[in-house]
């Protein structure tokens, strides 16, 4: 009886993180069509509910009663399972964010490289997709997509090495409180940049989106996808840009903390600088959607393994030497 | 403790199923994705035994990284048709004893491991690999490597730094006649260079190279 209460307990909280997370997802796309429409003097959505607030959902219910329509050619268990998989992965993912001190799912020891494990195995979702769909435009995506996404890692592995020495510790809580005298974001500022930068690449996001480019290969990997198999890629998707925004917020931002240890400021809690750090990196994301033209593939490759790598590699070697002259090295 | 058992044999089972899968599915590319399966499921096993970092790594190295490339040059090569034409023709025969004799080696040396292990440990001392419970895994991993093994690990690093060199020299070619882009020069023109103004007589015009 105790097991079952336990295992009950455990479900609550997961639910009492995930509902959120997935509603969140679903307010953040209306979010980025907002952003998007007032920097080109649109409208945007703004007919269903206040504010165009329930766009999402009624979006949502379309594809759910939309047919699943499977390419006869497709090999169909993989096409099936792709949508799966990237959905659970940029939801799994969620589970070492820690919203306070005490607010966390699970508290694991390596909890920033669980992250990088699991947002390194989102490829599969892309590549299983566009492989089993059988048609040329989705294989191509995919394909490229399997080539940034590597390649962006390696960056963005690099970039948290960098944050992992100040540190001293894998586990995000202890990367938070590392922060209560500065926040990471002013002495690692450039790592702070190509973070983002690399962030983009990683989850497809324009100026990098070229898995999906729409003017060369119609919708790439998500080509021949329909219904509530799309909207499962598009969820995950998102899911995915949020789950970025969260690790720069907890990795340069300072996480739950307050930005000034003062009186009205430390009543405020901490989940809710969480979420308005995460909001803040989310409407950079949609502005640079706005404002940047799409990269060419060539050049996306350049910016990641010729200018990005020896950049944060260079950082690390100062950040090191910085640390171990002024005998600042984290050592327990 | 009854969890952590059903765990282990559901993880245990699901590696080697899909490590025989890899090898009997007749589709490359299920074979590949049936070893990711497998990689996956041994990194919960390393998990579980209390080695997280290793399983982590495992996870990020092998599954995020080998694996994708493997997937990559599968999934170009159509790899599935010559399997099948291979295993049909004659040619194949000559090379199963020699693969026969390769895999009883690998089982041989793995008994001895093995029982080694488990009948004489202290021939296979590792006195200095015994885990501190007050420190974490990831830490005791990192004490051991950088102090007592240093050297070894800077070794391995140089060896894996020449096989990458010795990869892309094979590997590269400088073909004539294909157009680059130099973004330093891109970046460095200046008016005078791109724009020219020209005198033009008429009926003769002029020359302009590329």
């Amino acid at each position: 009886m105790e097991s079952i209460n336990i295992i009950f307990q455990e479900v609550y909280k997961i639910l009492f993180l995930l509902v959120p997370v997935l509603v969140s997802v679903a307010m953040i796309v209306w979010l980025d069509r907002r952003v998007w429409a007032f920097v080109q003097k649109r409208q945007g959505p703004n007919v269903v509910g206040p504010f165009g607030l329930l766009q999402s959902l009624a979006d949502a219910l379309k594809y759910i009663f939309k047919e699943i329509i499977i390419p006869a050619s497709s090999n169909k268990i993989i096409f099936i399972l792709a949508p799966i998989i990237t959905m659970t992965l940029a939801l799994i993912a969620w589970a070492v964010i820690p919203f306070s001190e005490n607010q966390v799912l699970s508290n694991i020891n390596v909890g920033i490289l669980y992250i990088f494990a699991v947002s390194s195995l989102g490829v599969y979702g892309i590549i299983m997709g566009g492989w089993a769909s059988n048609s040329k435009y989705p294989f191509l995506g995919a394909i490229r997509s399997a080539a940034q996404m590597v390649s962006y890692e390696v960056s963005i592995g690099i970039i948290i090495i960098n944050v992992l020495l100040c540190v001293g510790s894998l586990n995000l809580s202890d990367i938070v409180l590392a922060q209560q005298n500065m926040w990471f974001i002013i002495p690692l500022f450039p790592m702070f940049v190509i973070f983002f930068i690399s962030a983009l690449a990683e989850t497809n996001r324009p100026p990098f989106d070229l898995p999906e480019a729409e003017a060369e290969l119609v919708a790439g990997y998500q080509t021949e996808y329909s219904g509530m198999m799309y909207a499962m890629f598009w969820l995950g998707e998102y899911a995915n840009i949020l789950l970025m925004c969260a690790l720069g917020s907890i990795l340069f931002l300072g996480g739950w903390l307050s930005p000034i240890d003062l009186y009205p400021f430390n009543l405020i809690p901490g989940a809710i600088w969480l979420i308005l750090k995460i909001l803040l990196l989310f409407i950079l994301f949609a502005l640079v959607k706005a404002i940047v033209p799409r990269y060419r593939y060539d050049q996306l490759m350049r910016l990641g393994w010729k200018i990005f790598l020896p950049l944060s590699l260079t950082y690390v070697v100062l950040t090191a030497s910085y640390l171990f002259y002024f005998n600042l090295l984290p050592v327990n | 403790m009854i969890a952590h058992t059903i765990f282990f044999y559901v993880f245990s089972i699901i590696a080697v199923i899909s490590a025989i899968m890899v090898t009997a599915s007749k589709n490359t590319v299920h074979s590949v994705f049936f070893l990711i399966l497998d990689f996956i499921s041994i990194s919960c096993l390393f998990i579980m035994i209390g080695a997280e970092f290793l399983g982590m790594i495992m996870l990020i190295v092998y599954v995020g990284a080998v694996a994708v490339l493997f997937l990559f040059v599968v999934m170009m090569l159509n790899v599935a048709q010559q399997k099948n034409q291979w295993f049909l023709s004659k040619s194949s025969s000559g090379h199963i004893p020699v693969g026969l004799i390769i895999s009883a080696i690998i089982f041989f040396e793995l008994i001895i491991v093995v029982g080694g292990w488990k009948y004489k440990p202290e021939l296979i001392s590792s006195n200095n690999l015994l885990q501190n419970n007050e420190i974490s895994n990831t830490h005791s991993l990192g004490q051991v490597l950088y102090t007592d093994y240093i050297h070894i690990f800077q070794i391995s690093g140089l060896i894996l730094l020449v096989a990458m060199i010795g990869a892309i020299v094979l590997t590269f070619r400088q073909r004539e006649g294909v157009k680059k882009q130099s973004y330093i020069k891109q970046i460095s023109r200046e008016r005078s260079e791109g724009v020219e103004v020209l005198e033009v007589a008429s009926n003769k015009g002029v020359k302009i190279d590329d």
